[in-house]
């Protein structure tokens, strides 16, 4: 469970950092009165949707921490068997790297009011996101057509289970970025309300790509190079 | 545009809203069944969670009659008693109390109390109930389908889980994790709302230290949630596959029906690790608004402000962190390594500390108040009394050689159900008993409220008390029935009748409250505004119950914190936390 430990550890620092700007310490009978910087932060002057955004990331970030530390719980028994990576997953990744940059060039764009090139960028994205989703239908297949079984092994339940989460989410995303390629499509001026409706696309790519990268780590095995490395230097 | 005009753009509400930009339900739809509107979720949400929950009382009577009158009741067998048992468990936990506390209470208070018009995002709120009445739909479709429900026991431990043998083993088991998935989604959906409401639609005034505690309470509890129901989807997902695709993530090989079974090499551990890594958190997520709730009723029925305010903020706080590094404590007997039980029970115990400043300062709150011992008082003290008790067993389990040989006893059910069942459900009764004439704007009969509290109140401890002494007997937990052994006294046998009969009466005492429910929407006296006169938002809306939008025209602004009663000086005994310092007079409603 020690990964999930970490996450709610780095959690913990963010909330009580945001806590500590809140004057926990007020003595809120003695202060009667008008306050009239609200909200009194500079955090706070984020719009909902982003903050809603932040949360739920930590939410699906701790869905993905425990799934990773099952898989490294597990994967000590004795009856585990690592599983080749097939090749397609590099390709892969290399879409959903594609896929993030140009949302984060239609970002740009819309900041810049550049209409066309927002739409140019998030139907790039959008179409490398689909890539990358059918990418990983192919390497089930292969991984099928190899003998490798969902139940054959828990190396591969867990390849299956981890990419299909994975992807499920990305395929939420994907409405959601549809939904923000609609609205700019018919607009000629960049508004704030779709600035933010694509900043909030790109913030969550980013975070899949992150996820989808620390993934490919456990998947490889190179994580746990990395994590032996690190236990050794601790102890 | 969605219900609020709060556009989710702009980071400061406004606080001036002109009439035509309130969206408006168009239809009756719109207005009572698909509604936006986060009072109208909340109360979806209760009646749904009450339902469920009435079949979870009426499962606790079955089984208590089968434990007082063993071999009397020829429908009850020993597999029924077991999904008895699971669906008793799962139901009263989750899909009562969490859905109560969190989707019911906190849907009405937060944006009231907060001083927002609705919740940031009403329709995925709305989303989020739709998704929790299809769990709970599928949850009691359990008890129609072949098999029956599961009755692994509301832990659902892997292997028996999903092995034949276990009752419910072809469905049950399966639509109970898919229950369990839809509950979490569903549930995730409203958490982000309450979350975000309480960070970002603050009215102005209203930092953090001037929120009541309720608040607070649900607030942290909701986080917690949100973090901690992610495990048991985990678990859930993987158990499914388990079952379902076969695969051997919890499954160790063993032998089935006298056949080896397809699974091999897991690790019903893990289970336990991910179970628990929820489970614990699931007891404060229940207990965290109780605390809140608690405060708030004694302090206003108390007419005294709530004694040590930070330093209850602090402990809720302190609780919502700790109890995440405490879950192996429900895994003593699991064969773990010594110095981890001793690292968790060392957690447990400090957990004690918070929670403990917690009762110290209600007890001080109460200390020379004003107390008027209204319906939501007394449950507000019954809730001290029994959380009190069940602390207090709690510390006796958290140790690891205490814990061994009471594990799976009647002890255990005696302290669970005294802190996280009794204890919350009198907050939840209490609650109630305060919040019905603001949302309905009648007031529930004295009387009969006088009848439910003494009978729930003394009925339950009449109930759970005795099995502390059956369990240190050795009465074993989840037993269909006791037979003839030797550690047990008849003694024992004539105090499980005894107890059957008081949870019958308990039970009959509820549906004395159901009546009350509905009789007092009718023919209730009519309550005003604000009948406890507290200093709380949602006692100072211009309608009573809240219209669509809570507030009129302008959202309140708040000059103060939540609790100040008895002030001296003060022309009344409480002054409204959205009332100027420089006025004399109290002014009813916000304008
Ligand atoms: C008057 C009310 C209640 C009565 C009479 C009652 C009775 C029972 C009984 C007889 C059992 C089974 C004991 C056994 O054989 O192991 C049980 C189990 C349980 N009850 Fe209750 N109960 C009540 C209320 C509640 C409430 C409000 C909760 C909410 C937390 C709750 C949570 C549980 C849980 C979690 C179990 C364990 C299920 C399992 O072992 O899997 N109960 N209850
Ligand atoms: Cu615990």
């Amino acid at each position: 469970m020690s990964a999930v430990i970490l996450f709610l550890g780095v959690i913990a620092v963010i909330a009580g950092w945001w806590l500590s700007q809140q004057r926990l310490t007020a003595k809120p009978w003695l202060e009667a009165g008008p306050i009239d910087d609200f909200p009194g932060t500079g955090a706070m002057t984020w719009p909902a949707a982003k903050v809603g955004l932040g949360v739920f990331l930590a939410v699906a970030g701790s869905l993905f921490t425990l799934f990773i530390s099952a898989y490294s719980m597990r994967m000590n028994m004795a009856d585990w068997r690592t599983m080749p990576v097939p090749t397609v997953l590099w390709f892969n990744t290399g879409v959903l790297v594609i896929s993030s940059v140009a949302l984060q060039w239609a970002y740009v764009a819309t900041r810049r009011n550049d209409i066309d090139g927002a739409i140019v960028g998030l139907l790039a994205a959008g179409g490398a996101a689909i890539t990358f989703l059918a990418g990983q239908l192919l390497a089930w297949q292969q991984l099928n057509a190899a003998g490798y079984f969902v139940a054959s092994n828990p190396a591969n339940a867990f390849f299956y289970m981890i990419t299909a989460v994975h992807g499920l989410h990305l395929t939420g995303g994907l409405l959601a970025l549809g939904r923000t390629t609609a609205k700019v499509w018919h607009r000629n001026a960049a508004t704030a309300e779709m600035r933010l409706s694509v900043e909030l696309c790109t913030i969550y790519w980013h975070f899949l790509l992150l996820v989808w990268v620390v993934l490919l780590g456990l998947l490889t095995g190179w994580t746990n190079d990395f994590v032996d490395i690190c236990r050794q230097l601790l102890s | 545009m969605v219900d609020v005009p709060y556009d989710g753009i702009t980071g400061i509400p406004p606080a001036e809203v002109p009439e035509v930009e309130l969206y408006h339900p168009k239809s009756w739809w719109t207005q009572y069944v698909f509604s936006q509107d986060a009072k109208v979720i909340a109360i979806q949400y209760s009646l749904t969670a009450s339902a469920i929950g009435l079949v979870a009382l009426v499962l606790s009577w079955l089984m208590r009659l089968q434990l007082g009158f063993p071999g009397t009741f020829s429908f009850i067998d020993a597999n029924q008693y077991l999904q008895f048992i699971t669906m008793h468990g799962m139901i009263m936990v989750i899909y009562l109390l969490t859905a109560l506390f969190l989707g019911g209470f906190g849907n009405y208070l937060i944006p009231l109390m907060v001083g927002a018009r609705d919740m940031v995002f009403p329709y995925v709120n709305m989303l989020s109930y739709w998704v929790y009445l299809l769990a709970v739909l599928v949850l009691a479709s359990t008890f129609f389908v072949p098999g029956g429900p599961t009755g692994a026991g509301w832990t659902l431990y892997p292997p028996q889980a999903i092995l034949s043998g276990t009752p419910g083993q072809e469905w049950g088991i399966v639509l109970m994790l898919s229950s369990l998935i839809l509950f979490i989604i569903g549930f995730t959906m409203g958490g982000l709302n309450y979350v975000v409401t309480v960070l970002q639609a603050r009215t102005r005034g209203m930092t953090l230290m001037r929120l009541p505690l309720t608040v607070w309470g649900i607030f942290t509890a909701t986080v917690m949630a949100l973090l901690a129901f992610p495990a048991l989807f985990v678990g859930s997902v993987m158990l499914l596959l388990d079952r379902l695709l076969g695969t051997s993530f919890f499954m160790p090989s063993l032998v089935e029906m006298g056949q080896l079974s397809k699974y091999g090499g897991g690790s019903p551990l893990l289970f336990q690790h991910l179970f628990w890594f929820f489970g614990h958190p699931e007891v404060y997520i229940v207990a965290l608004p109780a605390f809140g709730i608690v405060s708030d009723l004694i302090s206003t029925h108390a007419r005294k402000n709530i004694f040590g305010y930070r330093m209850m903020v602090w402990a809720i706080v302190a609780i919502g962190a700790l109890s995440f590094v405490v879950w192996a404590h429900h895994m003593y007997v699991s064969g773990m390594y010594p110095y981890f039980g001793f690292f968790f029970a060392t957690t447990t115990l400090i957990i004690a500390i918070p929670t403990a400043i917690k009762v110290y300062n209600w007890v001080l709150t109460l200390w020379r108040g004003n107390i008027h011992l209204t319906i939501p008082m007394l449950f507000a003290l019954g809730f001290i009394v029994t959380f009190v008790n069940g602390g207090l067993t709690g510390l006796f389990l958290g140790n690891v050689v205490v814990d061994v040989p009471l594990s799976d006893t009647m002890f255990v059910v005696a302290h669970f159900h005294m802190v996280m069942g009794v204890a919350p459900i009198m907050v939840v009764l209490g609650a109630i008993y305060h919040w019905y004439p603001k949302v309905t704007g009648r007031m529930l009969n004295n009387v009969l409220g006088q009848f439910h509290f003494w009978v729930t109140f003394l009925g339950a401890y009449l109930i759970f008390f005795p099995m502390h002494y059956l369990g240190l007997l050795g009465v074993p937990r989840r037993y269909f029935e006791l037979g003839e052994a030797a550690f047990i006294p008849p003694s024992a046998h004539s105090l499980n009748q005894f107890i059957t009969v008081v949870a019958l009466t308990v039970g009959f005492a509820q549906m004395v409250f159901l009546f009350n429910l509905a009789w007092s929407l009718f023919e209730g006296e009519p309550s005003g505004g604000n009948p406890w006169r507290a200093t709380t938002l949602e006692w100072q809306t211009p309608e009573t119950p809240p219209g669509h939008g809570n507030w009129g025209k302008e959202l309140p602004v708040v000059y103060r914190w939540a609790y100040d009663y008895s002030v001296p000086g003060a022309a009344e005994d409480f002054i409204p936390q959205n009332q100027p310092p420089t006025t004399g007079a109290i002014q009813g409603a916000a304008p």
